[in-house]
């Protein structure tokens, strides 16, 4: 009987082995995959390093054409903690323009040209700090597999909803005080929309690629790629409300080795 | 055991072919894999639902764990985070590698208790009280060699196993288990894009698709086999309660569970082929219309249907799930308290009355769902009386135990503990059919401690007085009194203390599925209490353990039991263990009640009366 | 043969575990509450609605009903577990039943609920009922959505959907001691709206509207909580209702108006921006 019950025993042992081994083998298929996909795109070029002192720099000024739309005030009160985190009326900042018509936070990027070469991500991590309920940077490049480091400077709670077409979407909650949470992005995708689902308004981008190559203009409406090799590209400016409008401006630029171009995009909003 | 003289003609009752045939030794796989033995199929049974027991009690702690200490701050927190990482994963734990802290994901927190409430409903509650007692008991006591369909029976097994697979394996897609809760209302449920979810919940829909068409076999089986293969004597009202309940829980799950399966297949088709049977027009995501002319959905659905359809199951199934818990205290109550259980015939229209009741309650689910007002009424007044049936089971309970000789095994213990403990899972389900109180306590902890009070204290207490029962006529051992008596009070009291205070915390506005209720500044003040609760969680986690060594432990070392060790009265203790394939060496004849304890007619010198002992004279009257 | 029942061991535990069953909540009771706030206790939050005492009320009759039979019940085992424990030579009374006994266990339980099923239906008859909803109060319209609530007042114009529509997240100012009535309707899952001291919760669904009403009695700021599963961040779906006098009502609309221009501004979605 002893026998009986120590077979049966092993038996359902072993059925929940075997249980546990059809899972996890899912779970490593899956991640080979994964990892497969990822090998697919890395092994298209050779793992190239940023030559500054050899490398050509694009500069150039991103303007408007035309009178830039108004951007609303937040209704901050919706979250008290938000309000009182500014003094005057929060704005939204989809549009952020000089008066020369500079425009603000657009991404500028080599899009096509360096050949399927690849660039290893540095170490040091981008920070995405969230601040008065506003996300600071409001657009920013980050390169596949750089961490992103993400901080919640308020006092209330803010949940990071990353939703990338191509990337693995998130989203995480991450409340007041609470330590800042490190994410990557693995796959080459502009942009990923990330947003807070708490607070509707907040929303911001993240340009991902594989190479350095990309810059966010600043208030003035500049931009500078370094370091870019000797070859011909196509170098394209991105404004959140031109995305997904073909509005994309594609400029064709070929530098050579320690040359200087300039770049200049100009924006129609519609 | 004395031997029954039979009359000629009830030798001659077919009896499935088995009994007489003798031992024709079968192949391992076809022995313990592929077995169509009832009893075998028990066990199978058993074990699968022990093992899902663990999981679903796993995600219990989780969820415990992240309500108790919100902050994810203290030691507590952090040792077990660590451990349920080692199972979960240390992104779900949202592990951050500079500070070496662990935390968790809201989502995750999501999944947990979706998990839990699936694996212990469909996995671990109706398996053990619809697999394991029904397999091993109904043939046993109605006297049958086997099932009616044995390898249909087997059938359901696999097909639960199957389930079950595809349910683990959920945890293991991208995107995460479901996380709609159990209920897994739509839209939440059909739109992946609300819930992030996308693998997880349709493989939910398929394992329950699956899980429901094993408990279709199952129901079929006992329904068919107690009303045809009941030995000769044994009519309706000498039938041990258990197997009433058992029976009568087979018509629920025969009527109810076809409309899960169909809910199921119109969410499952939502979601996959691009239909809309719950998905309204011009649902938003993020600031798109996403459903109607010209969208992904086609929209015109009814949000509401799903709910109706549902709940008209997840009523029924509320009682399948505590119908045969009550069978089974009703046998130990009486048994050990070597009286007749008091009044029979009233409890066996109780558990008839329930039944028939709990399809006509579904609404009171729906209360505040935006159901018409109107309809509430009538919910509200059918849900009144659903309560008249359980208020008459608990005083027969208690009539049971009056007057009795009551011995206090473990066994005994938890066949107490369940009516105790049901009587407040009960009388708190007033509150909630009370329309103007629900408003106010729908949706709280309030409803998590009612549930868990019927569902744990009822019928988990239950499973386990059964087991303890029973376990010598499945493994021809007893379970060690002194480990089960520890077992038993760990968990009566931690019991308590977990979900005692639910109800306060209901009261005090605290909704339910809730992943850090600090959020909102009138809950702040139930962390201290949750933090109680959480630690006697872990105590109630504890005891479940000293339950299954003493249950792996008793297997090989306990003292071998008699043939009767609890001196009953029903059938299954008349036959030896290891109880061969076709039960009964010779058709077993029924005489009397399954409760004849403590009879003026007993035999001289005990106090009971199996139900197959012929009485004085009969054999000669018939010669 | 007889087990040994260990029936004295289990007996000298049993005055232990009852006092433990209602000695537990007292550590739980102890703990520290945020002090001189509102919610310094366990139990039903304020009841700040014209009907919230009357809910309460109900609340309070069941729990006296359930509490005597609990006490009752619990006690009437525990004696009968005591009296009829397992003595040598004791005999067990032999019976079947009584007939007399089931009728009057199930006629008393069925009287006393059919008379709570009559007593609540009133009330809810006047909580929900739309024929019974007060006259001519204003409405409201809230479209929740994950995790926000989006609210609307009608304007000066006393319509929906027209440009003077004023639009709020997460904020509601209602008139102290003035009925009002709501329109929800859920944007994208299921929502529902809940603030505990006005006993109201009713779901916000999509595709479909559904409508209660309030009469807040007092004056002073509570939070609408979300009570169905919505999501990931469904527990922090956090509004704030503010009862203000009727003066203040009316400045605070007048401070949220849209300005004369703007077209009319739905909330506006900005993660995809136009």
């Amino acid at each position: 009987m002893n026998t009986t019950t120590l077979r049966k025993l092993s038996y359902f042992l072993s059925l929940f082995l075997v249980v546990a081994l059809i899972s996890c083998g899912g779970k490593k298929k899956e991640d080979e995959e994964e990892a497969g996909e990822d090998k697919g795109a890395a092994t298209t070029g050779t793992v190239a390093t940023v030559d500054m002192a050899n490398g050509a720099t694009i500069t150039g000024t991103v303007k408007l054409d035309g009178k830039a739309p108004e951007n609303k005030v937040i209704k901050m009160e919706a979250d008290p903690v938000c309000k009182a985190a500014h003094t005057a009326p929060a704005m939204e900042d989809h549009w952020l323009v000089g008066g020369a018509g500079e425009v603000a936070n657009t991404f500028v990027y080599i899009k096509d040209g360096l050949g399927g070469k690849t660039y290893a991500a540095p170490g040091d991590a981008i920070t995405l700090n969230q601040q008065g309920c506003q996300y600071q940077p409001h657009v920013f490049g980050v390169m596949v597999g750089q961490k992103i480091k993400i901080q919640n400077s308020d006092q209330t709670l803010h949940n990071i909803h990353a939703h990338g077409d191509k990337n693995e979407q998130f989203n995480e909650g991450q409340p007041a005080g609470s330590p800042a949470k490190e994410r990557t992005m693995d796959k080459v995708e502009v942009m990923v929309p990330i947003k807070c689902d708490v607070h509707g308004w907040m929303n911001c981008y993240a340009g991902v690629l594989n190479h350095p190559f990309f810059a966010v203009t600043g208030k003035d409406g500049k931009f500078e790629l370094k370091g870019v090799p000797p070859g011909d590209y196509t170098v394209t400016a991105w404004h959140e409300t031109l995305d997904g409008k073909g509005e994309s401006v594609d400029m064709k630029v070929t530098v050579a080795a320690k040359e200087s171009k300039t770049a200049d995009f100009t924006l129609k909003p519609q | 055991m004395a031997t029954i003289v039979l009359p000629a003609e009830v030798k001659k009752v077919s009896h499935n072919g088995h009994a007489g045939h003798g031992h024709h030794e079968l192949s391992f796989v076809r022995k313990y894999l592929f077995s169509t033995d009832h009893k075998t199929i028990g066990k199978q049974f058993l074990f699968f639902s022990m093992f899902f027991l663990l999981v679903g009690g796993t995600l219990a702690l989780v969820v415990r764990l992240q309500l108790g200490f919100p902050d994810h701050q203290s030691g507590f927190f952090q040792f077990f985070a660590k451990f349920f990482s080692l199972i979960f994963g240390k992104t779900n734990f949202d592990f951050n590698k500079d500070t070496g802290m662990y935390g968790m994901l809201d989502n995750f927190y999501n999944s947990a208790f979706t998990m839990h409430a699936t694996f212990m409903i469909f996995f671990a509650v109706m398996p053990f009280l619809m697999g394991t007692f029904a397999n091993f008991l109904i043939p046993l006591k109605i006297g049958a060699g086997d099932m009616a369909f044995p390898k249909l029976n087997m059938a359901s097994f696999w097909v639960a196993v199957l389930a079950g697979l595809i349910m683990l394996t959920a945890f293991f897609v991208k995107g995460g288990a479901a996380s709609g809760g159990w209920t897994g209302y739509p839209t939440l449920s059909a739109v992946p894009d609300f819930s992030g979810v996308i693998w997880g919940q349709n493989l939910w829909l398929i394992s329950l698709l699956c899980s429901g068409i094993s408990s279709l076999l199952g129901a079929i089986n006992y329904i068919t086999t107690v009303v045809n293969m009941r030995c000769p004597g044994m009519s309706w009202f000498r039938l041990p309660l258990s197997i009433w309940a058992i029976f009568i829980t087979a018509i629920l799950l025969l009527l109810a569970v076809p409309v899960l399966a169909s809910a199921l297949i119109l969410l499952l088709f939502d979601r996959t082929i691009g239909t809309s049977f719950f998905i309204p027009t011009g649902l938003l995501s993020a600031g798109t219309v996403i459903s109607g002319p010209g969208t992904a959905h086609a929209g015109g659905g009814q949000v509401l249907l799903w709910q109706h359809l549902f709940w008209f199951f997840g009523h029924p199934e509320v009682y399948i799930m505590i119908l045969p818990a009550m069978g089974i205290a009703s046998d130990v109550l009486s048994n050990f308290s070597r009286k007749p259980i008091f009044g029979y015939k009233a409890m066996v229209l109780a558990i008839a009355g329930i039944a028939v009741l709990g399809f006509f309650v579904w609404g009171h689910h729906m209360f505040q769902s935006g159901m018409n007002p109107l309809l509430g009424t009538t919910f509200m007044i059918s849900t009144m009386l659903i309560a008249v049936p359980s208020a008459i089971k608990t005083f027969n309970w208690m009539g049971t135990i009056w007057g009795g000789n009551i011995r206090f095994t473990t066994s005994m213990l938890f066949a107490i503990g369940f009516v105790t403990m049901f009587v407040i899972g009960g009388l708190s389900g007033i509150f909630m059919a009370s329309t103007p109180v629900d408003i106010f306590i729908h949706d709280t902890y309030f409803i998590v401690g009612h549930i868990h009070y019927v569902l744990f204290g009822g019928s988990i207490f239950s499973i386990f007085a059964g087991l303890y029962f029973w376990y010598p006529k499945m493994f021809g051992r007893m379970m060690n009194e002194k480990l089960g008596k520890i077992h038993f009070w760990t968990a009566f009291l931690s019991f308590n203390g977990v979900f005692f205070p639910m109800h306060i915390l209901g009261i005090g506005g605290m909704m339910r599925r809730i992943y850090d209720y600090t959020q909102y500044p009138h809950l702040v003040r139930f962390q201290g209490m949750n933090a109680f609760m959480t630690i006697c969680a872990f105590i109630l986690g504890f005891s479940t353990l000293v339950f299954l060594f003493n249950f792996f432990w008793s297997m090989k070392k306990g003292k071998i039991a008699d043939i009767n060790p609890w001196q009953s009265n029903t059938l299954e203790w008349t036959v030896a263990y290891p109880i061969p394939h076709g039960n009964f060496p010779e058709m077993p004849h029924v005489f009397r009640g399954p409760y004849e304890y403590s009879a003026p007619d007993c035999p001289a010198g005990t106090d009971y009366y199996p139900q197959n002992m012929p009485p004085p004279g009969w054999g000669e009257a018939k010669a | 043969m007889s087990r040994p029942s260990g029936l004295k061991s289990t007996l000298k535990k049993l005055p232990g575990f009852l006092f433990a069953v209602i000695a537990f909540l007292a550590p739980a009771a102890s703990f520290a509450v945020p002090a001189k706030s509102r919610y310094d206790h366990y139990w039903l939050p304020d009841a700040n609605s014209t009907y919230a005492p009357k809910i309460d009320g109900m609340f309070n009759t069941i729990l006296w009903i359930t509490m005597t039979v609990f006490v009752l019940v619990e006690l009437g085992i525990l004696y009968f577990l005591f009296k009829y424990r397992h003595k040598p030579g004791r005999k067990a009374t032999y019976t079947h039943g009584n007939n007399k006994l089931e009728i009057a266990w199930t006629i008393v339980p069925a009287v006393i609920l059919v008379f709570l099923a009559i007593f609540s239906n009133s009330l809810w008859s006047e909580i929900r009922d739309p024929a019974k909803f007060p006259k001519d109060a204003p409405v409201i319209r809230i479209k929740p959505r994950q995790f926000q609530w989006d609210i609307t007042y009608p304007g000066p114009d006393g319509k929906f959907d027209t440009p003077d529509d004023i639009n709020t997240i997460n904020q509601l100012y209602l008139a102290y001691n003035s009925p009002i009535q709501i329109k929800l309707q859920a944007q994208d899952v299921i929502h529902s709206f809940f603030v505990p001291e006005f006993r109201i919760k009713q779901d916000a669904v999509p595709g479909m509207q559904t409508a209660v009403w309030i009469q807040p009695t007092k004056m002073g700021d509570f939070n609408i909580a979300c009570a169905e599963l919505c999501g990931a961040q469904h527990y922090r779906m956090m509004g704030y209702v503010h009862i203000v006098t009727p003066d203040s009502l009316a400045s605070w609309l007048k401070s949220q108006a849209p300005e004369a221009p703007a077209p009319a501004a739905p909330a506006v979605d900005t993660t995809k921006a136009k």
